[in-house]
């Protein structure tokens, strides 16, 4: 049990469990023999603890299962709503409940700026909803709080209103809209929406490379994971994964020293860029804002221009990323980045096949972590790539460019940005563009969320060996 | 030849970024850029022995202050 302390909520424990299972099964190569029998084991009993009986609960597992084993090969988007998981939450928006009192004062009248609140022979406040426009004053200024907002969790979490409820009541995601950011998927309390699984894929490559070492397997980890396994010491998960079957790891924000330092020169070149490195950032733009598209940097993110750095180094070399993104594993399928990126996992994929493996990272010797610069690993948080191109303009000697970053948190920041953008009303020459709130370590496939991830993303890019990103990036130029 | 230099994490702290810049350095000083090619590689696997260097699949044991005898003796000669 001790693995409930490792994740924020009992849904995400409920995945792990679910792809620990299946990645333990198909170490064994029994994955197809004992797929069926996954939902029992994991759903034992006959006293439901999540559902209305076992029966539903088993159910839920057995769509679990196929989610993890990559799931519905129809479905382009990596983003996947379970059906019978939905419990098809209440949406009907401002409501009075029976805490309202039939009070004097009637705030809520008065603020409501459409007339749409009457009130019975008891005084008792009703919203028209023909009128409401969900403006939520009346809810703000009731001394009673009598007045709530019923929306969906997974529809609160789409700032870009990609998700509605379908016929059935359930909810749906519009793929033209949806960036594939997981916000949903870590938002939703019943596990309803969740991100495909490519575990499977990575045991494969793992176990062919451990058999015939024709090629070998890297793995490229995201800066973010300096905020996560944090019972355990970042040189004993790098340990971890080399006892899985990776040949080596290599920081991602290598990647992102590569990338900072071109990104601010085609900045200068141009006058005017968004940042390209997250990839729902970039989805987002391409979706929403068609006509910004040409400002979008044409560099690759730090995981493209790692792995490519990796693959044309050793064209036989496989490379799996490792990060907090749910985004990330729709940009591996790209056609400009799938030569590089052979598979995508999540840190909470990582758990489970560590787990699977029965291995206890805390009991592994530390090796060593240490390829990138500290701006190339501060990446992981919002605002560290506008201070990474800063720095690598300042490296590069140009003097002429005044660098006004506009750092976006969460991609309601970015919407505004962007909006801005297209109204030639922004001011900034420069937009970093994080769709997640607080940056890569707010990512729906981070183990954890807290206050404290920031600081530890700065505590390890002080760490780092290289202290300027011409430096970090130097031995490439070979 | 083919000169190759490990850039992993446990060589980059052992030094690798200085053996590579004095390596580049003694290069072009002798001018042997057309006969040795100089490239990276992201961990032989044999850490505890780093900087790891291989010049054409023969491994050496190399640190920033034993570069330049390294480059004289495996190198230089060999490659004249």
């Amino acid at each position: 049990m001790k693995n409930k302390r490792v994740f924020d909520t009992k849904v995400q424990y409920l995945k792990y469990k679910v792809l620990r299972e299946v990645a333990r099964e198909a170490w064994d190569d029994t994955l197809l023999e004992d797929l069926l029998d996954i939902p029992k084991k994991i759903v034992s009993g006959k006293t439901p603890t999540m559902r209305c009986c076992v029966y539903k609960e088993r159910a839920i597992i057995a769509e679990r299962v196929k989610i993890a084993m990559g799931g519905d090969k129809e479905n382009p988007n990596v983003i996947e709503v379970i059906d019978i998981a939905c419990d098809e939450c209440p949406a009907a928006g401002y409501e009075v409940t029976d805490s309202c009192r039939g009070c004097l004062a009637h705030r809520c009248e008065d603020v409501c700026p459409r007339g749409a609140i009457s009130f019975d022979h008891n005084h008792v406040a009703h919203i028209d909803k023909s009128k409401c426009v969900e403006c939520g004053r009346c809810s703000k200024v009731c001394p009673y709080s009598a007045i709530t907002n019923r929306v969906r969790p997974c529809q609160n979490a789409c700032k870009i209103k990609a998700i509605s409820i379908n016929e059935d009541g359930g909810a749906a995601i519009d793929n033209e809209k949806c960036i594939s950011c997981g916000a949903c998927v870590y938002q939703c309390p019943f596990g309803a929406i969740t991100d495909k699984s490519f575990i499977l894929d990575v045991i494969d490559m793992i176990k062919k490379n451990s058999r015939d070492k024709k090629s070998k397997l890297y793995a490229v980890v995201a800066p973010s994971i300096s905020s996560q396994f944090t019972y355990a010491k970042l040189g004993q998960v790098v340990s971890g994964l080399k006892t899985l079957g990776f040949h080596a790891v290599v920081e991602a924000a290598l990647g992102a020293d590569m990338v900072a330092y071109s990104e601010s020169k085609e900045l200068v070149e141009k006058g005017f860029l968004t940042s390209s490195c997250c990839p729902a950032f970039v989805s987002y733009v391409k979706s929403a804002f068609p006509e910004l598209t040409e400002h979008i940097s044409h560099n690759p993110s730090p995981m493209a221009a790692i792995a490519k750095y990796i693959k044309d180094i050793e064209p036989s070399a496989k490379v799996v990323f490792i990060g907090p993104c749910t985004a990330k594993k729709a940009e591996a399928q790209l056609k400009e980045v799938k030569a590089y990126v052979d598979s995508v996992l999540t840190f909470e994929e990582l758990q489970a096949l560590f787990d699977s493996r029965d291995l206890d990272i805390t009991q592994l010797e530390e090796e060593a972590l240490d390829n990138a610069s500290y701006f190339g690993r501060i990446f992981a948080r919002s605002g560290g790539l506008s201070d990474a191109v800063a720095e690598a303009i300042k490296e590069q000697g140009i003097e002429d460019f005044d660098l006004k970053p506009c750092s976006c948190d969460g991609i309601e920041e970015c919407q505004t940005a962007l909006m801005k953008k297209k109204r030639g009303v922004l001011t900034e020459n420069f937009i970093e563009g994080m769709a997640c709130s607080g940056g890569c370590i707010g990512g729906a496939g981070c183990l954890t969320h807290g206050e404290k991830n920031k600081a530890q993303v700065d505590a390890y890019g002080r760490e780092a060996l290289e202290k300027t990103i011409t430096d970090a990036i130097s031995v490439l130029k070979m | 030849m083919k000169v190759t230099v490990c850039i992993g994490s446990s060589c980059h702290l052992k030094g690798s970024r200085q053996v590579v810049e004095q390596l580049q350095y003694l290069i072009a000083k002798e001018d042997l850029g057309d006969k040795v090619k100089l490239g990276g590689t992201f961990c032989m696997g044999k850490c505890q022995q780093g900087v790891c260097v291989t010049v054409d699949d023969e491994f050496y044991s190399v640190s920033p202050e034993t570069v330049g005898e390294f480059f004289e003796k495996e190198i230089k000669q060999k490659v004249k």
